[in-house]
């Protein structure tokens, strides 16, 4: 459904993207996961064709994303970062004049907009202005926008960003009914356990390229231990307790504030600790996340 | 609020979204979410429509026109006849300005229109023309309101005051071009967009032979008047309305320039709106 | 690292306490650092607006008017509009600062929510704004005074007392906006207030004597603020002094009397909502 090769967006010297390759199958549910600022946004905004890419080839749908915009966003359903919604009008009004947007006949906008208001969870705010709604409800309601040209790819760019853990699984719930009628997902996050939920294959990109690319259990496998002891000394003892902690588990990450060992037991490395005379301010065993991927690939925290 | 809705299928996959359609009448819909948020001013639209005909040509025209046809009026005609068409067209450009940066400025960031419009089928180019046929959308009811007070109050009958019609379009469009092509350069508000009112519509409005001749100015001052579409399309109303002369003689030239202006316009802002949106 | 400086508890007497932490001048400071800073430019192109409509009426419909008769003398149209031009400017810039600008701020700039949230009671931030509108005021006063003076618009030399008038003038349209604004609940509202200013700018002899209307009109418009703001600083510019210069001032002095209390009044409908 989407093809790149070498896909490459410079501004200026700036090169946010940087030789790219990828490709998304019909009802795959795909995933950009990478810290801020790594080129997600970019990658999505020209696969949406909205922005020309400087070098490479992309292609959507069999068309190139370079001469072909509108019928390429005839077939995509965007839900872009900070919603761009009309504050000022009503919540089912955002929906029909969007829907006009795209050629559909006005009474078949009408109609759809009532259906995804149902499935929007928005039923009882039909009337209200959109500048009265909570983050959660915005998102929807620009969920539901997006699917009103019956979009056979979704674009999400970061799609539970600022929202709260409750409307977090409100929206991946509606998400998952998407892709489970095999709408193709397209999402971007720099939250792991939201690339866990929703994406079955992802890329991990940084700094405009790939650094790796697998389903999030098979990468978890690859780059990580089945658990993690994180041990906290005070920002004062760190550096001097991970000379005592050195060898114990697989791998160790010294961070400013903590130490991670990795382990497939972090019970029994959290032990070896202890024997050695240390005791720590607090102690976390948990199992190993994406994060550490990350982590491990780059030496860099992904939130930061 | 984990109730699950009915088992319906989200994708309608009888209904596709069609591009050809959208490449033709993607403006049209441009215009109808305008027209949306016109809904909400309803009143004060009316208001202002209805009720400013009626303060400037009664309250001001008729006023002054005591004070100047002590003398013997203005060019041969009495002065509420000399200032009407200009006081119609002087709100037609007041309007039109008005709606381009209202629409142009607040499509970009306050209302957030045209960044969402750009994820659907529709382009910059049309965005541009959605928003100045919504401009048009206001400026004719209120050319309508000011035509119903002109024939009712015997200014002039009631076919010459229709030909003020196009010379609104026209003015519309030459001014909302311009204005629009500036604005859409622009990236933040910080008080500059109050600008095209203090000086552009305010200066335009008192120097483009509007109240009273161009020719009465100080000569230094007249070339202000023949830069300003508002005296071209003044010149080509009064010619309409009771056959002022040189305005008849040079309609050609007025209609061109104006039409030029509206080009000139709308060929920029659509060069502003393609970059600032990176087709 | 944290010194032993505590902030002083406001100490307000009386009726005002909760209200006011006496430290207005703070507000006052902050709106000049703003102006100072950021929009010094918007501030003074607000100037010019006057000063086209006195060039173009003056020069333009002078050519056509001639000379105007005002209690009994004739004076050139542009000697007669440019006092009534000083009246609208000072009504406008005091009404917008007081209107819309306290809307704006008040539902989106979320400014008064800061400042509210220190010592400062609501009273002190609304007598700041009205002193920054005066202070506004003051400008394009003097600044539109001297461009009528070097144009020779000003016939006496009471013209010099159309300076205190015109704050006068703004300052009662300032208190009173304020105590229309605190019923305002949205834009559609504050539409309202065009809709007072548009025809009294039109209609209260600002370009033509009232005259020319019928009485019943005339009336209506002598009951207007603005007809009075003009008729008092026109009787200034030209020295034309009338015994109703002093039912002019008392017209305001009412607005005054009764805009500051009527706001002081609402001031917590105003802020506090």
């Amino acid at each position: 459904m989407i093809s790149a090769r070498s896909l490459t967006k410079r501004f200026g010297d700036f090169t946010a993207v940087d030789g790219i390759d990828f490709d998304i199958a019909p009802g795959e549910s795909f995933g950009f996961l990478g810290p801020n600022g790594a080129g997600k946004s970019t990658t999505m905004r020209m696969i949406a064709a909205t922005s020309t890419r400087t070098d490479g080839d992309l292609t959507v749908l069999g068309l190139d994303t370079n001469h072909h915009g509108p019928e390429i966003r005839a077939q995509l359903g965007i839900v872009p970062q900070g919603d761009l919604l009309d504050e000022e009008l009503r919540v089912i009004d955002n929906l029909t004049v969007y829907g006009r947007y795209f050629g559909l006949p006005r009474a078949y906008v009408r109609r759809r907009a009532e259906d995804l208001l149902d499935f929007a969870q928005l039923r009882e705010k039909r009337l209200s202005r959109v500048e009265g709604l909570s983050g959660g409800m915005k998102r929807r309601l620009t969920i539901a926008r997006g699917l009103i040209n019956n979009p056979r790819i979704m674009l999400l760019d970061e799609p539970t960003t600022g929202l709260d853990p409750q409307a977090r699984h409100i929206l991946w719930d509606r998400l998952f009914r998407l892709k489970e009628e095999g709408t193709t997902l397209v999402v971007t996050t720099h939250f792991m356990d939201e690339a866990e939920q929703l994406c079955d294959r992802l890329v991990v990109i940084d700094r405009g390229r790939i650094v790796t690319e697998g389903s999030p259990s098979s990468l978890i496998r690859r780059y990580s231990t089945r658990e993690v002891l994180e041990v906290r000394f005070g920002s004062s003892r760190n550096e001097e307790a991970a000379r005592t902690t050195a060898g114990i588990g697989d791998r160790q990450e010294v961070l400013p504030d903590r130490i991670l060992i990795y382990a497939d037991d972090g019970e029994n490395a959290l032990q070896a600790v202890l024997d050695r005379g240390l005791e720590p301010v607090t102690s976390l065993v948990r199992r190993s996340s994406l994060e550490d991927v990350f982590l491990r690939l780059t030496g860099r925290s992904l939130i930061e | 609020m984990t109730t699950t809705t009915g088992p319906a299928a989200v994708i309608d996959k009888t209904m596709a979204a069609d591009p050809a359609r959208a490449r033709r009448w993607g403006w049209w819909a441009v215009v109808e979410h305008l027209v949306l948020r016109m809904r909400r001013y309803i009143a004060t639209l009316l208001i202002t429509g209805i009720g400013s005909p009626f303060l400037y040509l009664l309250g001001l025209g008729a006023g002054l026109g005591v004070l100047v046809d002590e003398g013997e009026g203005v060019g041969g005609v009495p002065y509420l006849t000399f200032v009407a068409p200009a006081l119609v067209l002087a709100s037609v450009m007041q309007t039109s300005v008005q709606e381009n940066v209202l629409g142009t400025f607040g499509g970009f960031k306050w209302f957030n229109m045209f960044p969402a419009m750009r994820l659907t089928p529709v382009t910059p180019a049309q965005m541009a023309v959605g928003v100045q046929v919504g401009a048009l959308i206001r400026v004719l009811p209120l050319l309508g309101f000011y035509l119903i007070a002109v024939v009712a109050f015997g200014i002039a009958d009631p076919l010459r005051a229709l030909a003020l019609v196009p010379v609104g379009v026209l003015l519309s469009l030459a001014v909302g071009f311009l204005v629009m092509g500036w604005v859409s350069t622009q990236e933040h508000d910080r008080g500059q967009l109050s600008f095209v009112e203090r000086f552009g519509v305010v200066p335009l409005t008192l120097f483009s032979g509007t109240y009273f001749p161009l020719d009465t100015l100080p000569g230094y001052l007249q070339p202000i008047g023949w830069v300003s579409p508002l005296w071209h399309a003044v010149e080509l109303g009064r010619a309409a309305m009771y056959g002022h002369r040189p305005g008849i003689d040079l309609a050609a030239v007025h209609i061109g320039y104006l039409a030029l202006l509206a080009a000139a316009g709308a060929w920029l802002s659509v060069r502003h709106f393609r970059r600032r949106l990176d087709e | 690292m944290i010194d032993d400086l505590r902030a002083p508890a406001p100490k307000v007497p009386g009726p005002l306490r909760g209200l006011y932490g006496g430290n207005t001048r703070s507000v006052i400071a902050r709106g000049l650092r703003v102006i100072a800073r950021n929009n010094w430019l918007i501030v003074l192109t607000g100037f010019f607006e006057p000063v086209f409509y006195l060039l173009s009426m003056g020069l333009g419909l002078g050519a056509l008017i001639g000379a105007v008769e005002f209690y009994g003398n004739e004076v050139p149209y542009a000697a007669y509009i440019a006092p009534a031009l000083m009246a609208v400017s000072a009504m406008n810039g005091a009404l917008y600062d007081s209107t819309m600008n306290v809307f704006f701020r008040l539902r989106y700039g979320k400014l008064y929510d800061q400042m509210l949230s220190t010592s400062l009671g609501p009273l002190d931030v609304a007598l700041g704004e009205i002193a920054l509108a005066l202070f506004r005021g003051l400008l394009y006063a003097t600044g539109f005074m001297a461009v009528t003076t070097l144009l020779g618009l000003n016939l006496s030399w009471t013209a010099v007392l159309a300076i205190p008038a015109a704050l006068v003038v703004a300052f009662g349209f300032a208190a009173v906006g304020l105590a229309a604004t605190s019923f305002m609940k949205s834009f559609q509202h504050l539409d309202m207030v065009f809709f007072v200013m548009l025809p009294m700018f039109l209609l209260s002899a600002t370009f033509f004597p009232i005259t020319v209307y019928p009485e019943a009109v005339q009336w209506v418009i002598m009951a207007m603020p603005l007809w009075h703001a003009v008729d008092m600083i026109r009787q200034l510019t030209t020295g034309l002094i009338q015994p109703s210069i002093w039912g002019h001032l008392a017209y305001f002095g009412v607005m005054i009397a009764v805009g500051t209390t009527a706001a002081t009044a609402r001031l917590k409908a105003l802020f506090l909502r």
